[in-house]
Parts: C-alpha cells; sequence; structure tokens
C-alpha cells in the first residue's frame, strides 16, 4: 500500500524565529495520509522526515535516532542527546527561567505554550556528569523550544555551566543546536553573545578544556558567539552550520546554493571544524578527546624502552 | 652512498610519509582538521594522541603515498592555511602543556597565486614566531626532505632529529646548480656543496641526532618511539622559561 504522504508531511516545522506570536494553528485533519498518521499509535512508529517511510520508534530509538532506512539524522531532545553521550547526569540550574523581558506581544502565551509542550522551561538543560569516565559539565540545547533559539535563559544557564565548571577546573562539552539569537527579547539575547563568551574566556583563561559539539542546526547568533570558541570543534555529520541560514542567503543573492553548502563537510574543507563525527560514535570520541586533554605530559606511565 | 644519491633516496617512491610514522608510533590519534581562517590544508596532517601513554600533539607534513594520495595532500607543499593549522594546533598544546612532535618531510612550501595572496611568507614566518617561543617541549624530526623555509616552519623545535637518508636544505640541489651556476647540470656537485646530508648537518649543529634507518623496519620504528619517549620524558618538570631560553640559544649559536 503506497501512501502519498508527501503534501501532508512536507509541511515543516515552522521557523520559530519567523513564526514570533502566533499561536500554532491547529491543521485540518481532511488529508487522508493525515488520518493514517493519526492511526498509528503514539510512539509505536514515526515517519522519517527525510525518506517518509514509516519507522518504529524503537528501532529509530535503538539507531541513536538515525533513520534506518535511509540514514537521516533525526533532531533529538537536548535530555536524549545527553543519554546518549553522558553518564550519571546531575541537572543544573533547572529552576532558570524569565519571562517576556521586553513585553513583546504574544511572547507570553508563546512560552506557556512551550512550556506547557516540551516539559522544559527553555531551549537549554545544564548539568555535570561523565563522558567515558571523565568528569565534565555539560549543556545541551533542545529544537522544541524555538528552534534552540538563545534568549536570556539560555545564555544565563550556559554561562553558569562554564562559571561552575571554571569554579570547579572542569572542562565542559557543549551540545549546540540553535536558529541564532531570540528575537521576542531583542537586545537582551544579543547581550547573551557577550556574556556567554565572557564565561568561555574566563574557563578558557583558567587553561580548561571546552569541547563544542555543533549539531544540525548552528547558525546565527550562537554560531557567531560560543559555539565557535571552543578548543576544539566537533561536529555532527550532516549538521547544517553557518552564520545566515540558507533561505536567507538564496533570497539576499538569488541564487540557488550549492549542495552540500554549509553542511559539517564542507566547514570542515573551510578550515571550520576539527573532526566531524557519527551520532552513534560520538560518545566514544568525546570519550577520547577529554581523556587525551586530562592526560598530565609530566605524569606519564612509565613504558619499557 | 654519496650526496646526491642521498637526495634522491630521500625523494625515493615507498619511503615512509608522515602518517606512516604517526600509525607507527602514535597510539589513538584523532586528526584535527583546519585552520579556521580558510581551509584545510590536507599537506599538513595535525592531531592529538598518546606516545608511551603521554599525550603529544603530532604535526606531519605529508606527501602521501601513491599518486592519488599523492594529489590530495598536494604533494606535501603546504599553503598558508597549513601553516596557519599547525600554529593553531601548536597554541592548544601549549595551553594543555602536551609536547609537541613534528614529522617534516617537503620539497618546500607550495609556491601559486593563492598562496602568495594569502601570505605564504606572513604564514611561515609566524608559525616560526610562534614554535620559538612555544611554552611547551618541541621534538622535529625530518624525515624526507626538509625544504627550506617550508620545513623550517615546523623545525623550530628543542631538537631536531633526521634519519639518515633525509636531507635539510636551504634550496634543493637542482635550484642551486640553476641559480648559482645557470647550470641544471650540476645537481650531483650542489648536493655536495650544499653539507644537506644528515652527517653533514649534524657536524654543522642544524640536527641533533642521525638516525639509523634500518630499511624502516618495525624494530626502527619502536626504537624512534623509544627515543621520543625518552626525550620528553626528559623535558618533564623543566620551567616553560627555560625551554624558551634553550631554544633561543639552539639557534642563537648559527
Ligand atoms: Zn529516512
Amino acid at each position: 500500500m503506497k501512501f502519498d504522504l508527501k503534501k501532508f508531511f512536507s509541511r515543516k516545522p515552522k521557523n520559530e524565529l519567523e513564526g514570533a506570536g502566533v499561536p500554532p494553528q491547529p491543521q485540518p485533519n481532511a488529508d487522508p495520509a493525515a488520518a493514517a498518521e493519526a492511526a498509528i499509535p503514539e510512539k509505536l512508529a514515526e515517519k522519517c522526515e527525510k525518506c517518509g517511510q514509516i519507522v518504529l520508534s524503537a528501532d529509530m530509538d535503538e539507531n541513536f535516532g538515525v533513520c534506518p532506512k535511509c540514514g537521516h539524522y533525526k533532531k533529538i531532545t537536548a535530555r536524549a542527546r545527553i543519554s546518549m553521550c553522558v553518564d550519571a547526569f546531575e541537572e543544573l540550574f533547572a529552576e532558570e527561567q524569565s519571562g517576556n523581558i521586553l513585553g513583546f506581544p504574544g511572547y507570553d502565551e508563546k512560552l506557556a505554550a512551550l512550556r506547557e509542550k516540551t516539559g522544559e522551561k527553555d531551549g537549554v538543560v545544564c548539568g555535570t556528569g561523565t563522558i567515558g569516565g571523565e568528569r565534565c559539565a555539560v549543556f545541551s540545547m533542545d529544537y522544541r523550544f524555538q528552534m534552540g533559539s538563545m534568549g536570556h535563559t539560555v545564555g544565563e544557564k550556559i554561562t553558569r555551566t562554564f562559571e561552575y565548571a571554571a569554579e570547579r577546573r572542569l572542562p565542559v562539552v557543549g551540545f549546540i543546536l540553535s536558529g541564532g539569537a531570540r528575537m521576542q527579547e531583542g537586545i537582551v539575547s544579543l547581550m547573551q553573545m557577550a556574556k556567554t563568551s565572557a564565561a568561555v574566556a574566563k574557563h578558557a583563561e583558567a587553561g580548561l578544556l571546552y569541547i563544542a559539539v555543533l549539531t544540525d542546526p548552528t547558525t546565527g547568533g550562537v554560531s557567531a558567539s560560543f559555539a565557535f570558541e571552543a578548543d576544539v570543534i566537533v561536529a555532527e555529520k550532516g549538521a547544517l552550520i553557518g552564520f545566515a541560514g540558507p533561505r536567507v542567503i538564496e533570497q539576499t543573492i538569488r541564487q540557488k546554493l550549492p549542495e552540500g553548502f554549509q553542511r559539517a563537510e564542507f566547514l570542515q574543507e573551510k578550515g571550520f571544524v576539527d573532526l566531524i563525527v557519527e551520532r552513534r560514535e560520538m560518545k566514544e570520541k568525546l570519550s577520547a578527546l577529554l581523556k587525551i586533554h586530562a592526560a598530565d605530559a609530566s605524569a606519564a606511565e612509565e613504558v619499557s624502552l | 652512498m654519496n650526496a646526491y644519491e642521498i637526495v634522491l633516496k630521500s625523494r625515493e617512491k615507498g619511503r615512509p610519509t608522515a602518517v606512516r610514522y604517526i600509525s607507527r608510533i602514535v597510539e589513538g590519534f584523532i586528526e584535527l582538521h583546519g585552520d579556521r581562517r580558510f581551509a584545510d590544508d590536507k599537506a599538513i596532517v595535525g592531531g592529538v594522541g598518546f606516545v608511551g601513554g603521554m599525550p603529544v600533539t603530532v604535526i606531519g607534513i605529508e606527501k602521501g603515498e601513491d599518486t592519488n594520495d599523492k594529489i590530495a595532500h598536494n604533494f606535501g607543499c603546504a599553503h598558508p592555511e597549513g601553516y596557519r593549522k599547525a600554529m593553531r594546533l601548536m597554541k592548544e598544546a601549549e595551553k594543555f602543556g602536551r609536547p609537541v612532535l613534528c614529522f617534516v618531510d617537503t620539497s618546500g612550501a607550495y609556491c601559486g597565486i593563492g598562496a602568495e595572496e594569502r601570505g605564504q611568507s606572513e604564514a611561515i614566518a609566524s608559525s616560526i614566531l610562534e614554535m620559538i617561543r612555544l611554552k611547551t617541549p618541541t621534538l622535529s624530526i625530518v624525515i624526507g626532505e626538509g625544504g627550506s623555509g617550508g620545513a623550517l616552519g615546523l623545525c623550530a623545535a628543542d631538537e631536531v632529529w633526521i634519519t639518515e637518508t633525509s636531507t635539510y636544505s636551504v634550496i634543493s640541489p637542482e635550484g642551486c646548480a640553476s641559480i648559482l651556476w645557470k647550470d641544471s647540470a650540476r645537481v650531483a656537485e650542489a648536493s655536495e656543496c650544499l653539507k644537506m646530508t644528515a652527517d653533514d648537518l649534524a657536524v654543522l649543529g642544524a640536527v641533533e641526532r642521525v638516525i639509523p634507518e634500518r630499511d624502516f623496519s618495525e624494530e626502527f620504528f619502536a626504537d624512534l618511539k623509544a627515543d621520543i619517549v625518552r626525550f620528553f620524558r626528559g623535558k618533564r618538570g623543566i620551567p616553560a622559561e627555560e625551554l624558551v631560553e634553550a631554544r633561543y640559544k639552539r639557534f642563537r649559536k648559527f
């Protein structure tokens, strides 16, 4: 049986930055494909956003959120990312949240709806844990919260993570996913770029390691601040990484962008990414990087010569 | 072997290149790419790993093994972005107090329009400057051709070692014969005059150690690895200022 799922499912999640203040509209359920989707019991199966094939959720989860049919990397939540890579995670700054600082029209409702829907207060989860036995401070950004956009709460929690790590002499591993700054917080959002950078600088001055893991997407104000200030910049395979988003660039230059433009592989070729890692190997690679940086050259084990 | 035979040997096909040294000597190597400015220059391979349990940053000028590989690595002729990648990795090593190990094998830095536009001279100059004042132990090993400034960019180290049929020179013998004598046929003679072979370099004090090659056997790599470990172990606990001062004296003597 062949579904024409294209029409229904090609409805991309709206870029939250563009949809500021517009509450999500319920979609008419007239499409038969939608009914087919509705018939799939929740959590048992899901549709790959790339190839459109129905995949058992259990298979998808077991495969690190990578489509077993086409290899597409599904976006995963901040906490799913942490559970994939971090052991003994203990959350920090969980209560941190801010409101509608500028009184931006519709933003209160938007925040309330997102908090309700995601169970998160904002777009980043922070804490400590171990990766391959190496203790570190961690932050992980969440696509469901306005595509990880950075407002006051996100900036504050990330800043506090670096301060916490500097005080306790811990490395920081940041799982980055963000469309950029949060428009509804205006200049306060812009200032988060400088604030987080100052915290990164202080942590770096203390001689401590910061590994940034750039995931799909890493763009805008986040890419132009703490994402590219790390000692080691890891990119997840295929991730979109750039300053301006591809649609904005296409509209500006009135040209179609070449295949692979702004993808992780492109960035590595252009000299901006240290290494590209597949999602299933992320934990192991991070663990190896942490171990090399933690190893003390002056205390190397004696080897037989 | 006379000097010219050594010159030919240093360029011989099948001779182990930097990646082979890295795979034999460095455990758990993780390659790190890019200069964070313009490109990832594949003529220079860099990354982090362990040598005998000691964390190190490793940088190698890579010529490539077969034809496709050679093209991919631009025959070991680095662009400015290659030296900038090396510098960036050295600074990272410095931050974490990790020794730096370089394998050098190049006929020279790349000559071309892009290389000039992006400041080949500035890149090599800065690389020498950063390396010579780096606050962590450094060791460079010439494993084939040590071609001029392109090699020196990664040889401003605490010590420079060289394998016995490698060379290190201000200019290629071909270039010397052609410029000085307007006669490119006098390559062999130029090879002698330049004193560019390992043994001559040791006499001149340009290298600290000449390493017997023993047909690049497993024992060769094992012993070299042991020597590297011993060298860096000997640098443990020496304050950074002393390392830098010793390096100053090493080059001051010329
Ligand atoms: Zn798929």
